[in-house]
């Protein structure tokens, strides 16, 4: 990049931190043996957790439906290797909590024995619905690390008639390299999935972000696009965070998705390389999502590199394949910037999951926190233009609403800011707490809310009741007095006669 | 790998290598070349101002620190309380007795900082707070100014004569040296009734070099904008206060100059007397005490620019940047509250914008 380029075409926000990315990057795609035992949790998506379908003591095949979607926003969960299901519990989740979440365990019978699949010759001659329905029940999410069900996404492109599809290429994370070796490797299947998508959203065009950084992927996405006018690679800046939804849709095509807003709103729609390289195989080979590629990198391991692996496959077996130098001293799932610290290795490897971090000692430092010296480095580096110092110091005092008034819910958690402080403040800990803490509110006062309305309900129920009473209770008494009534009028003349 | 590999941390997983101390070391390096220019002119009663100064703003500070229970030394080695003595000690007349730097570094340490809570707490600019209380308390020491007298020649005092300066006074035999600063000459000369163009043929020497009376930040103007300009390029500070605060004194100059050249100094004059520069590029650029987004900046910086040039002609004191400084300090929070950048997704004031497509 020239000296022009870099002075005034670089966007003013965001960090550029060391990407790391090689040597990983650079070694070929590695095959992991398939472990003797794979753990699939019922929840890797947003949305609603997916409903076992198969019992103890099951045989499945690989590809077989495992859970199914359970609501409108969820996803199915398919087996990763033939076996026996050999047990349905918790496993730890990838969260730092280190909490249990419900998964299937499946005991590899190493016959790697696919389920029939119902591969489309022609995807464009199907209904837009039909390949929707068809990506959705292959499990396909957002493997840029979203995870948002990707078939839900589809009919929501179609129904506000998106025009233009991002294909995010960006992987802005140091480290990492899924993306860049899928682009590298399988260039085709991301363009052909790609256009699958286009086809079910109804877009007219494609723009394919790609961080300079990556000139392979660049070389041989373009080369994999030059039949299809419609696909366009586009090579931006190298600016941690590029990947992020907003800050693409900006560069490419100039538009800001508006706050409070979804991107299709504005007419684009964003999908990750790697999700678009799954909708091909989901529609062209009726594959469901059971495998993924997964960087494997970080200053403890010996071998740095992209495996291909089946999901499910505990970090452990990713990191014994790779070979540990020493013991590393933090694991993370995902990037540096956003990924989540795991608490050990017995964690399984779920399909947002584009890395795992072994980092070593040098890399786990964590600086003492100092005062904040004001020195705006993070209002400079927010891309969303947030004061993250003037929230943090808001959240600090207990002043959540204050937080809110300066727009804290805008804030996209990407770790710029807490990158650049010089005194190493947690600002994004900061914000996470605060919006943890007023995700509880809401629930509190959506709670109370409830209880009230059911106390009025209540109240209103008693006194009709009461009405009810009276009114019956009357009604019975001019009864009886007519009966009363009757009977000494009946009395009264016989007496008579 | 059974067990727990550490606690629970926060994303990000990476960090800069930046700290307060490094920042605060780049300052005080961006410091040095206008320092030690000011240090040959001034020779020893200078450095050992200096070093008086600072070493009282320490001692202020781990004073402070002391009395809270909190370790001094870590402190400290942060730079700043170091930083706020260099740049009180450069503020100062350079043959002042030791007691005004000794006052000074403990007025701003104890008064100009901790009291508010300490680095990144206080709402003044500390160096600017003590330069203004001695200033206020101290008139005569204060405005005491002397010709430069270089280091390297023979009738500079050596380095006893030079201590005894610093801690008795400028004995009788200096006397001679004794001069004003220019802003100082001009307005004595207008209030005595003599119009600029009569009084500026006879002001105390000026060398285009800086050699000239005033104090170490004041003659060496040019060292401190290059070091200004090389903590921009660092990327430490940005152009707007600098810019927006020698604006803010140059176009009122220019403008009150063409009209009337007997009554108002040239904007060159004023832009290199004074502390002007040293508070353009250093005091008025201090993180704390300023705004931090560009469109505040600029409005900080214009009004320290326009008040000092309102002090200085106006007012009754000849020199106006401390006083400017201290009055937009107090203004930095409610800036702050009405200049907020535009946030992606929102219009300037912060309602959500339409969906276009």
């Amino acid at each position: 990049m020239g000296f022009i380029d870099r002075f005034f075409k670089q966007p003013r926000w965001g960090v550029h931190p060391d990407d790391n990315k090689r040597p990983a990057a650079d070694v070929p795609l590695r095959v992991l043996p398939p472990p003797a035992r794979v753990y699939l949790p019922l929840h890797q998506h947003v949305g609603g957790a997916a409903r076992p379908v198969v019992l103890v003591g099951q045989k499945v095949l690989k590809g077989q439906l495992l859970a199914a979607a359970q609501g409108n926003i969820s996803a199915p969960i398919h087996a990763s290797v033939s076996g026996i299901v050999s047990a349905i519990g918790e496993v730890t989740a990838p969260h730092p909590s280190g909490l249990g979440f419900a998964a299937i365990t499946i005991d590899n019978d190493f016959a790697d024995n696919w389920i029939a699949t119902d591969p489309v010759a022609d995807p464009f001659a199907l209904a837009p619905e039909e390949i929707a329905r068809r990506t959705g029940l292959a499990g396909v999410v957002g493997l840029g690390g979203a995870t948002f069900p990707a078939a839900v996404k589809f009919a929501l492109g179609k129904r506000l008639a998106v025009t233009t599809l991002i294909v995010n290429g960006g992987e802005c994370e140091p480290y990492l390299s899924s993306d860049d070796r899928i682009m590298r490797d399988h260039a085709d299947q991301v363009i052909d999935g790609a256009r699958i998508v286009m086809h079910a959203i109804g877009a007219r065009e494609a723009l394919v972000g790609i961080e300079d950084n990556k000139p392979e992927a660049i070389a041989a996405m373009t080369l994999a696009a030059a039949p299809f006018p419609e696909v366009k690679i586009r090579p931006v800046p190298a600016r941690y965070p590029m990947g992020s939804d907003k800050q693409l849709i900006q560069t490419l095509t100039g538009k800001e998705v508006p706050a409070d807003a979804r991107a299709a709103e504005v007419g684009v729609l964003v999908h990750n390389v790697s999700t678009c390289a799954a909708v091909h195989q989901a529609i062209r080979l009726g594959q469901p999502l059971v495998e993924r590629i997964v960087t494997v990198n970080g200053g403890a391991v010996a071998h740095p590199g992209n495996l291909f692996a089946p999901l499910g496959t505990l970090v452990d077996d990713l990191l014994a394949f790779c070979e540990l130098k020493e013991k590393p001293a933090r694991l993370i799932l995902g990037g540096p910037m956003m990924g989540t610290p795991l608490l050990h290795g017995k964690i399984p490897l779920v399909k947002g999951a584009s890395g795992i971090l072994a980092f070593n000692a040098r890399e786990a430092i964590v600086p003492a926190v100092g005062p904040c010296i004001r020195c705006g480095n993070c209002t400079r580096a927010c891309p969303m233009g947030l004061l993250p110092l003037e929230m943090a110091a808001r959240i600090r005092a207990g002043q959540l609403d204050a937080a809110v008034n300066f727009c804290l819910s805008d804030c996209i958690s990407c770790g710029c800011c807490a990158y650049v402080c010089p005194s190493h403040i947690p600002l994004v800990q900061y914000f996470s707490h605060a919006k943890g803490e007023l995700a509880g509110r809401e629930r509190a006062r959506l709670r109370s809310e409830a209880a009230r309305r059911l106390i009025e309900a209540r109240v209103i129920r008693l006194e009709r009741e009461a009405k009810e009473k009276s009114a019956a209770a009357a009604r019975r008494k001019a009864e009886r007095a007519a009966a009363k009534a009757k009977a000494a009028a009946e009395q009264a003349q016989g007496e008579t006669a | 790998m059974n067990q727990t590999i550490g606690m629970p941390v926060a994303a990000p997983h990476a960090t800069t290598s930046n700290s307060p101390g490094r920042v605060m070391a780049t300052v005080m390096a961006a410091l040095a070349p206008a320092t030690l220019f000011g240090f040959w002119l001034y020779g020893w009663p200078a450095i050992y101002l200096w070093s008086i100064t600072i070493g009282f703003t320490l001692l202020g500070e781990a004073f402070c620190l002391r009395l809270m229970g909190r370790k001094a030394i870590p402190v400290l080695f942060d730079g700043s309380a170091a930083l706020t003595g260099w740049l009180l000690a450069l503020s100062l007349p350079p043959w002042a007795p030791w007691w005004i730097g000794a006052f000074g570094g403990l007025f701003a340490a104890v008064l100009g900082k901790q009291v508010f809570g300490g680095l990144g707490q206080n709402l003044f600019n500390p160096a600017m707070v003590a330069r203004v209380a001695l200033l206020i308390s101290f008139p005569l020491q204060m405005t005491a100014w002397v010709a430069p007298l270089p280091i390297s020649s023979a009738a500079a005092p050596g380095l006893i004569d030079g201590l005894l300066i610093t801690l008795k006074g400028v004995p009788p035999a200096y006397d001679a040296v004794a001069s004003a600063s220019l802003l100082g000459f001009a307005k004595t000369e207008l209030s005595r009734g003599v119009d600029l163009l009569q009084a500026l043929l006879h002001a105390p020497t000026q060398a285009w070099y800086g050699s000239r009376p005033g104090s170490l930040g004041e003659t060496a103007a040019w060292l401190i904008a290059g070091g200004g300009v090389a903590m921009m390029l660092l990327r430490l500070i940005t152009w707007h206060i600098p810019l927006a605060m020698l604006a803010g004194i140059a176009v009122p100059a220019l403008i009150l100059h063409a009209v009337d050249p007997a009554r108002y100094l040239d904007a060159t004059t004023h832009i290199f007397s004074g502390g002007a520069m040293l508070g353009a590029f250093f005091i008025a650029t201090d993180y704390v005490t300023s705004p931090n987004t560009p469109k505040g900046q600029l409005i900080f910086g214009a009004g320290c620019g326009l008040l000092t040039f309102v002090i200085r002609t106006w007012a009754g004191y000849p020199e106006g940047v401390a006083f400017a400084v201290l009055l937009m300090n107090a203004l930095t929070p409610v800036i702050d509250a009405y200049v907020k950048p535009r946030i992606y997704g929102r219009d300037r004031r912060g309602v959500a914008l339409e969906p276009v497509k």
